[in-house]
């Protein structure tokens, strides 16, 4: 036995050589058995295909995608088995799957298609998941194993089973533990399953819930207790409560991008309405605007659909600004101390404006694309995964408002705001141009708006109707924080969306929006000043 | 021209008087040229426009209602439409089930949504809807009671102004929302249609809808009427002197919030009837009714009529009305820009509106005496002064 050693190190050693040799014995192999293809009748293809899959030859992929796309063909004359591209002047390309060498092109009778149903179809493409197990490719690897977790099949646990020792990546590896435990869970003896079970109760997998669930079925009802039981019961249990945890935590996340989108629309209004005191109707459509001018900056620069949002953001400021001093210079102004009145006109505005977009672009919802790095999600856990626009918009809308604070606490131009909107005739004896500053804030107020109309435009479609989606809401959240407060905007606009997400799962989303409007009027009926009122003889 | 205005007669009769007067001749008118003018006759007046004269009386019934409310007390309303269209839906759920097993599916007891639904029986709220006299009070208790409570709610806690408008609004977006879904059993989506008849009359035939015309020319006028009666009332002043300044009316003595609910329930209840005699001579009622749009349009008919006058009101519904069915036959387009434009320009231009318009062409005419003329200035300048 002793003597033995060194031949087996030396056997060791030699494996990759072996494996070269093995190779090209596998060669040979693959090809009778691709040989047989055109001649074995469906129901010997299952094997037959299982056995190609186990030569795991570099060109098994090669032969295996195109049964499933159904462009594997053999030559009649001679049947060579080739996959075939139809190219554009309608010619068969034929390629050779053993050793891809290109073929003259032949017409359509000289080939025939080697036949497959769905149900191998399913089996082929397990297979090649399982190939896709032994990838270069950290990230195939592992999609592959979260396939194998959901769909677990025999020859991908074996092949799980022997890549395990030398998998270098943790998630991977990770991953590979829990569909060996799954395995061990459903086939092995009572304390393989115990101990399964005790280490699979921190998955959050769908599959392995299922798997331990079924396996609780499994014992029968009668039996009373027992450790396995319990331990089964425990796991699923914990399973659940995490669930619900992280259920929970995405519904927070989905309310603060509603709220933050809220925020967004509302924080314009804080500023025409909430500091300035006029009723701006047509606030929804400078956000409207803010969004046409996103689809219109996307489509005269088609080829800078990445940096499209990043342009838009100071075009629709200045776009829906510049609207906006239009309209404050032209209507507002001659109704100051009128609100119901600058109500009307403002919503007369709104109308025009609607109709406008309506003629020039078209009563129909316009596309807007999503640059790259807004789509996607960031994947914490199976049950936990975070959009990256949502996320964005949550940074944005942050942004926006802070920026607004610095200028309105910080620079000279919110210096005289605050004073024209505390006490304009003051501010006037100290040679503070009130009317022009009326102008600028409003201006201020609706390009903001307009940028939010850019954020939106990434979540909704883009139509005329996109700003009366927002209005009420928007008013609602400007009062409900407390008119003037801007921090009461962000508290109000944030428990709003919150509120309105933890509603929705259990009782829908009308319903949701229902209670809250409905919850808020009562709030306002009972607190008319908002969270956070103004105090001080200002706010008389 | 200067001669008629300024004969005694005209100066005796009230703007009450007037009004009846205008309606009846032109009811008598409509429907004499509606029966005895052949078709064709230069004188005939089509079905077609007997029933859109219809719509526009329901529509001025319903700006009265809000003149009621912004033009006497200030509280600009922009959820009118809920209340139109909730009395709507109350005279909706009467004639739904008039269809009986007429509808498409056939079932005596359910309307056809219902069915749809597969629902098996009627919801508590549809009890008593086969019962005229049920509906007659839902067309008023409903209307009615939103409008107590919301109002009881907001003018205890003194909301007023541009708040309560939102809050109106608010209210009346809430109820589109609520009616569109379909467990809300009032037919979602679609709202109630297909209706067969009203009171046994079918509502295709010519003449139940000349006799709806009619009626509706009646229940105009008296709800011109009671709310000609009502302003002119002691109640009335109190609730003008609450537009015109609120804190001294409270200061005085008064409870303001008690003459607004008031003043706001009865509004609501003309709303409803108004929506009632609307969904039959329609033929449909849809939760589009609860649109904020639709309230908003009211407001302007008030604002484009007059407020605070009555008849500026039905002026206004009608006219502006009137243009609408031009405007989007011809040019549908522009409608938009011109309702649009029609806010912006009342409101910078003419803050009395039409009415305020031949006020100022008949003091011209005929100057009245100094101190009359300056009171009647103040009571509609600024009435919203206080609301800030």
């Amino acid at each position: 036995m002793l003597r033995l050693f060194p031949f087996l190190f030396f056997f060791v050693l030699s494996l990759p050589v072996f494996s070269a040799e093995n190779d090209a014995q596998g060669e040979s192999e693959l090809t009778t058995l691709v040989g047989q293809l055109p001649s074995t009748k469906l129901n010997k293809m299952s094997t037959l295909i299982e056995k190609i899959a186990d030569t795991s030859a570099p060109q098994v992929r090669a032969i295996l995608e195109p049964l499933i796309a159904g462009d594997l063909y053999y030559l009649k004359s001679n049947k060579q088995v080739v996959s075939v591209f139809k190219n554009s002047d309608n010619q068969y390309q034929l390629t050779d799957v053993l050793n891809a060498q290109a073929l003259p092109t032949v017409s359509k009778s000289a080939i025939k298609k080697v036949r497959t149903n769905n149900r191998l179809r399913g089996q082929i493409r397990d297979l090649l998941a399982n190939l896709d197990l032994s990838s270069e490719q950290a990230e195939v690897r592992i999609s592959a194993l979260k396939l194998l977790l959901d769909k677990p099949n025999q020859a991908g646990i074996t092949a799980v089973n022997k890549l395990i020792k030398t998998e270098q990546d943790s998630e991977a590896r990770d991953l590979m533990s829990a569909i060996m435990l799954v395995e061990q869970l459903e086939n092995g003896n009572d304390a393989e399953k115990l101990s399964a079970a005790k280490q699979l109760s921190s998955r959050l997998e769908p599959s392995v819930k299922n798997a331990l669930v079924s396996e609780l079925q499994k014992i029968p009802a009668s039996q009373q207790g027992g450790p396995l039981k319990t331990e089964l019961t425990n796991a699923v249990e914990d399973i659940e409560q995490q669930i619900s945890v992280f259920k929970l935590a995405e519904n927070l996340f989905f309310g603060l991008s509603l709220g933050s989108v809220l925020l967004l629309a509302a924080i314009g209004l804080a500023i025409t309405f909430g500091v300035m005191g006029v009723i701006n109707m047509a606030h929804g459509e400078m956000m409207m605007l803010g969004a046409y001018t996103t689809y219109v900056i996307q489509q005269t620069f088609p080829s800078l659909i990445e940096y499209s949002l990043l342009m838009a953001v100071p075009a629709a400021f200045l776009v829906s600004g510049f609207v906006g001093i239009l309209i404050e210079r032209g209507v507002i102004r001659f109704l100051k101390g009128r609100p119901l009145e600058t109500l009307l006109a403002t919503f007369g505005i709104s109308l025009i404006l609607q109709q406008l977009v309506r003629t020039v672009f078209s009563p129909l919802n316009r596309q807007v694309e999503a640059p790259l790095w807004m789509s996607g999600s960031l994947e914490i856990n199976p049950v936990l995964s975070l959009t990256y626009n949502r996320l964005y918009i949550i940074i944005f809308s942050l942004m926006v408002f802070f920026s607004l604070l610095m200028i309105l606490k910080r620079s000279s131009l919110g210096l005289h705001v605050r004073a024209v909107s505390q006490n304009r005739d003051m501010a006037r004896a100290l040679s503070v141009k009130s009317s022009w500053v009326d102008a600028i804030t409003f201006g201020l107020g609706s390009g903001i708006a307009g940028v939010a109309g850019v954020a939106l435009s990434q979540l909704t479609n883009v139509g005329p109707n996109l700003g009366q989606a927002y209005i009420i809401d928007s008013f609602l959240v400007v009062v409900f924080g407390g008119v003037g407060n801007l921090w009461g905007t962000l508290v109000a606009a944030m428990t709003m969306g919150t509120f309105n997400k933890v509603l929705e799962p259990s009782m829908g989303p009308v319903l949701a929006n229902i209670i809250v409007l409905v919850s808020l009027v009562l709030f306002i009926q009972k607190r008319p000043k908002g969270l956070f009122p103004q105090k001080g003889r200002a706010a008389e | 021209m200067d001669t008629l205005l300024k004969s005694p007669m005209i100066k005796k009769m009230s703007s009450l008087h007037f009004v009846i007067a205008i309606l009846f001749i032109s009811t008598l008118y409509v429907t004499v040229c509606n029966l005895f003018f052949a078709e064709g006759s230069a004188m005939h007046v089509s079905n077609y426009t007997v029933s859109l004269l219809g719509k526009y009386l329901c529509y001025a019934l319903l700006a009265l209602a809000v003149d009621l409310v912004w033009g006497y007390c200030g509280i600009l309303s922009l959820g009118h439409g809920a209340f139109f269209a909730l009395g709507g839906y109350a005279m909706g759920m009467y004639l739904m089930r008039q269809i009986g097993d007429r509808g498409v599916y056939g079932n005596p007891e359910l309307p056809d949504f219902m069915v749809f639904l597969n629902w098996t029986e009627l919801p508590w709220y549809w009890a008593g809807s086969d019962n005229a006299l049920v509906m007659i009070l839902l067309v008023f208790a409903g209307p009615g009671l939103l409008a107590y409570i919301f109002g009881t709610l907001a003018f205890r806690s003194r909301v007023s102004g541009v708040y309560l408008s939102i809050m109106t609004q608010a209210m009346t977006y809430a109820l589109l929302l609520s009616f569109f879904r379909n467990e809300m059993g009032f037919g979602g989506n679609n709202g109630l249609t297909d209706f067969k008849e009203l009171f046994g009359f079918s509502l295709q035939s010519p003449t139940t809808k000349l006799a709806l015309f009619v009626a509706t020319a009646v229940v105009l006028a008296i709800g011109y009427g009671i709310s000609h009666f009502i302003v002119n009332s002691k109640m009335g002043r109190v609730v003008t002197a609450i537009r015109d300044a609120e804190s001294r009316v409270r200061f005085v003595g008064y409870k303001p919030e008690h003459y607004k609910v008031w003043i706001f329930v009865v509004s609501a209840m003309l709303a409803g009837v108004a929506g009632a005699l609307y969904v039959p001579q329609v033929g449909i009622i849809n939760p589009g009714e609860f649109s904020p749009l639709n309230s908003i349009e009211i407001v302007i008919w008030v604002a484009i009529g007059g407020r605070g006058t009555l008849y500026g009101a039905l002026v206004g519904a009608i006219v502006v009305s009137y243009a609408k069915t031009r405007f989007t036959a011809i040019m549908p387009e522009a409608w938009l820009f011109g309702l649009g434009g029609l806010f912006v320009l009342v409101t910078l231009l003419l803050p009395k509106g039409l009415a305020g318009l031949v006020t100022n062409l008949m003091d011209k005419l005929d100057p009245p005496s100094k101190d009359k003329q300056s009171e009647s200035d103040a009571s509609v300048k600024n009435p919203v002064a206080e609301n800030k």
